[in-house]
Order: structure tokens, then sequence, then C-alpha cells
């Protein structure tokens, strides 16, 4: 590994100037993709902001509902708040489906969502990669590409955006709040992450310095029947090749609210808005909800290994909605 | 020799450090004891337990976050040594295989484990011991699902996962 300096800070405000201060400079929190990408050569800061201290790490309530998760919240932690657990199931789910418990009790909250991707050519720190070292190409595209994403891609990447609570954010809306060089923002998390396009070195919209410091839920009554289904090429501690996070809502047998979207498949958390258009105000049954797939998934554009995950995201959705429908059973 | 022992003050984590890039003395509990080491920020948990304590029972196996033969306790809670920075140790309680055993005895969990033959080679059998304690003490042991599924940070190459589960029981069970 580099050589590397260290700072310990005790706010928030002084993460900010330190970091925007310097190029050379990252933040430091769980440190399981920071540690991970710097060691490969991937990330080459020269100096790393601890900002473990930063009092970050509460699940509040908000007015109305909703729930505001602290940026250095662990993801084990937050899986197990019941307050979290109760109002967005799909949520807790996805991080206790998420890597594994050593990691969990590790990673935070806002450092999954600036995860980075898990291409082998991104990671290898030798391979053409437009997101890595940008205008030299995308090794995937014509490589092993099985686990890479079919929706959302370009000619530049079709990295797939790794994350799981990051699906069941998107599903519900949720807020990223964050301070940086210039004050507070607030960012729709759809928003918070940005397509490929040909640029894909940019994946998210902060600028230099800027810290994520919570992720605001807003209050959602059909979250509390959500779920979220993980398919994967074995049973735990596996990056996802499809996911689905879905909530939905009966009046009358007619679709009256419905939240869905998935992971595996997107270069970003993918919401399903098609589908969900397709389905709000149709009958709840399996074959609205197969139709309602087809009409996803028909953008996805596959390359030699990995058309398999039409099917796949389709029978996916088919089976998440048919589960939310019965109340989130098994 | 680098390390030395001293008393625990207790001393909690400051913020407002500024270290590195070169080596200098950090203090570090581990398993009780304090110690001091010089280090860069650069060296991992792992490294400084097993490079700059002699403290080899915690493994090196994949070096990325993904065996789990590094695992280790920091404050309590299991945690990956190769991904942290041994320098966000200060201040924090380090648990290491090596602090399992009290006065020349065993921990429950590394007799069973050993009754259980639920080894091979033993390469991975530090970290597993290390996750499986903390997994009932976290409630995750209620079942063999529950087991499999919160063991599964801790690979086995031997697979000997039908005798580590075995041994979980066994502690589970006579600690309930």
């Amino acid at each position: 590994m580099r050589p590397l300096s260290y700072a310990r800070v005790a706010d928030v405000d002084a993460a900010v100037a330190l970091v925007s201060a310097d190029p050379a400079s990252e933040f430091l929190a769980g440190g399981t993709t920071e540690i991970d990408l710097v060691r490969l050569g991937v990330h080459r800061p020269d100096r790393l902001v601890d900002i473990n201290a930063l009092a970050l790490a509460e699940v509040e309530e908000l007015d109305g509902g909703g729930l505001r998760i602290g940026a250095l919240a662990r993801m084990s932690d937050v899986a197990r708040t019941p307050i979290v657990a109760e109002r967005y199931p799909a949520v807790s789910q996805a991080l206790l489906l998420g890597a594994s418990e050593q990691l969990r009790n590790m990673a935070t909250m806002g450092g999954n969502l600036r995860q980075r991707v898990r291409c082998a050519y991104f990671r290898d720190g030798i391979s053409p990669c437009d997101k890595r070292e940008p205008g030299t190409g995308c090794s995937a595209i014509e490589g092993l590409n099985r686990g890479h994403a079919i929706l959302g891609t370009s000619a530049s990447c079709i990295a797939t955006h790794p994350s799981d609570v990051a699906v069941a954010l998107v599903a519900f809306d949720a807020v990223v709040r964050t301070v940086g060089p210039d004050g507070e923002r607030e960012i729709p998390i759809d928003d918070f992450y940005l397509l490929p396009g040909d640029t894909p070195h940019l994946e998210h919209p902060l600028v230099h310095g800027e810290l994520i410091v919570a992720i605001d839920l807003p209050p959602l009554p059909v979250a509390a029947r959500s779920l979220y289904l993980k398919f994967r090429d074995r049973q735990s501690y596996e990056f996802a090749l499809v996911s689905v996070a879905a909530a939905l809502e009966v009046q009358d047998s007619l679709v009256s609210e419905v939240r869905l979207a998935l992971g595996g498949v997107g270069t970003k958390p993918w919401r399903a808005r098609r589908a969900e258009q397709q389905l709000l105000g149709g009958l709840a049954e399996p074959d609205g909800f197969a139709s309602a797939a087809a009409v996803e998934l028909a953008a996805a554009e596959v390359r030699r290994h990995n058309a398999f995950k039409v099917p796949l995201a389709e029978r996916a959705i088919i089976r998440g909605l048919t589960r939310a429908l019965n109340g989130g059973a098994q | 020799m680098e390390v030395e022992t001293v008393v625990d003050t207790g001393e909690s984590q400051t913020a407002g450090v500024n270290r590195g890039p070169s080596s200098a003395p950090l203090r570090l509990v581990v398993n009780g004891a304090t110690r001091v080491v010089d280090l860069e920020p650069r060296t991992s948990l792992l490294d400084a337990l097993r490079e700059h304590m002699q403290l080899t029972g915690s493994k090196k196996g994949c070096d990325q976050g993904t065996c789990g033969a590094c695992t280790v306790w920091v404050d309590g809670r299991r945690v990956l040594s190769c991904l942290t920075l041994a320098v966000t140790c200060e201040g924090r309680e380090v648990t290491t295989i090596e602090g399992l055993a009290t006065d020349g005895e065993l921990h429950p969990m590394q007799r069973a484990f050993i009754e259980h033959d639920a080894f091979q080679c033993g390469f991975c059998t530090p970290g597993q011991i290390m996750s499986a304690v903390a997994l009932i003490e976290e409630g995750n042991a209620t079942t063999d699902a529950d087991i499999a599924e919160f063991m599964s940070g801790n690979i086995c190459r031997c697979a000997a996962y039908p005798n580590i589960r075995a041994a979980i029981r066994e502690v589970r069970d006579a600690s309930a």
C-alpha cells in the first residue's frame, strides 16, 4: 500500500474543511471500501481523514413518521433498529442480506451509498476502464460480463451498482443530506446516483470534500409492508445477480400504490418507474405483474454473458410483487 | 523489540490527531494489555498484530475483506482486521484469538472446536472462533439457518461447516 498520512477530526466542519482544502485527502469511515481500494491502488489518496468520531451514528424519528439515519450508523445497527424494521422492512432486509456480519459491523450507511463498483476490470488497476481512467474504454463490454448491468449502461461503462440497501432507499425516495464547502444540501437519492453516460468516473453530484451526514426516509405507510428479495450465486455473502425491493397497496383488487426498485441489473440502484406506472390502477394479479416486469425490462441491453438477467429479473419482480401482495409473507 | 506493556490508563480516543506518513509510536490495547508500537498510518490492524506484536493467531487469507480469517473484536464487535487501519483503533479495545483463554484454560468455544473436529487445516479457525463467540453474544445463533447465515463471512476451504455448526450449538446450549 502507498504511504498515507492520517488525521482524525472531531466535528463535521473540521472534516469538510480538511478534505475540501486538499485534493489528495479522502474521508475514512468504516473503511470496507476505502482501505480495500487504497490497497489495490485504485484509490490513491495521500491522506485519510478519519470521521468515525463525528456524532452521526443515530437513527432519529422525524415529524410525520419518517426517519433520519445518521451517515455513520453501521449497517448491522441500522438493520436491527426496531423503527427501521417496522416502518421500512425492505431497508432492514436489504442490509442483512448484504456482506457479512463483520463487514456490516464496520460499514457505515454513508459509505454504503458511496461504495464503488465490483467490476473486476475497475478493481484490477490495469485494464482499460473509463471509470478508473477516463478515455481508456470499457473492458467489460467485450469481456467477462456475467455480473454486469443490463439497464442504464453506456458504451463507457456497464458496471453494476453493488449496494443492496440503496435499492430499498431508491424505492422509498430517500433524501441524502450533505455538508460541503458551500454549506448543506438535500439530494433526492435517485438524483444522487448518476448514469455512466460518457462520464462514468462521475458517480454522484458531490463536490470534493462534501460529506454525507444523514439519509432521510420520508413517511411512507406502504413501506411498512415492503420486502427485499435477493438472488445470487450462493445463498449468503455474495452480491446480487438480481434483487427487488417491493411494496404494494391494493384497494378493491386494484393497485393503488406501488414501489418497485431493482438491484444487480442497473448501473445505478434502479427505480422501476415504467413498471410502477404500468401497475398503478391495474389488477393486482400475476398477469399484470408479468406484463409490468416485461415493460421495465424492455429497455434491457444484454451482453454475451448476462442475457439470463432479463428473465431472472422479470421472475424476481413477479415474485416480489406477489409476496408484497400477500403482506410480505414468504 | 518495539513492544512494551504498560498499565492500561483507560483513556478514550481523542480527536485532532495528525500522523504520518512516517511511523510514530501508537498506543493500542490488545487483549487487555496496553502496547506501544511504532507504526505508519497505512499499517492494517492485522499487520500490526502479526508483524509488530507477534500475535500471529489472526490469519491473513485474502487481505481484502472476503475470507474472514483475520476476524478480531474491536470494542467487543467482530470486524475484519485486514480492512481496519491500526491507527483507527487508538483508544479502543482489541481482542484477538490469543485473548480468549483465561489462566491457561481454553475458552469453551475453543474446546468445542476441538471436541467436534471443527477444523482440518486450521487456517481459518481463529477467525471462525472469534466470529462464533460473537455470534452467540449477538443472539444470531438461534437456529442452524441463522448460524449458517451469520457465519457466512468466515470461509472454510476444508468445508468443516457441519462440525463448526455443531461446536457453536454446543456452546450456545451450554450457555443458555
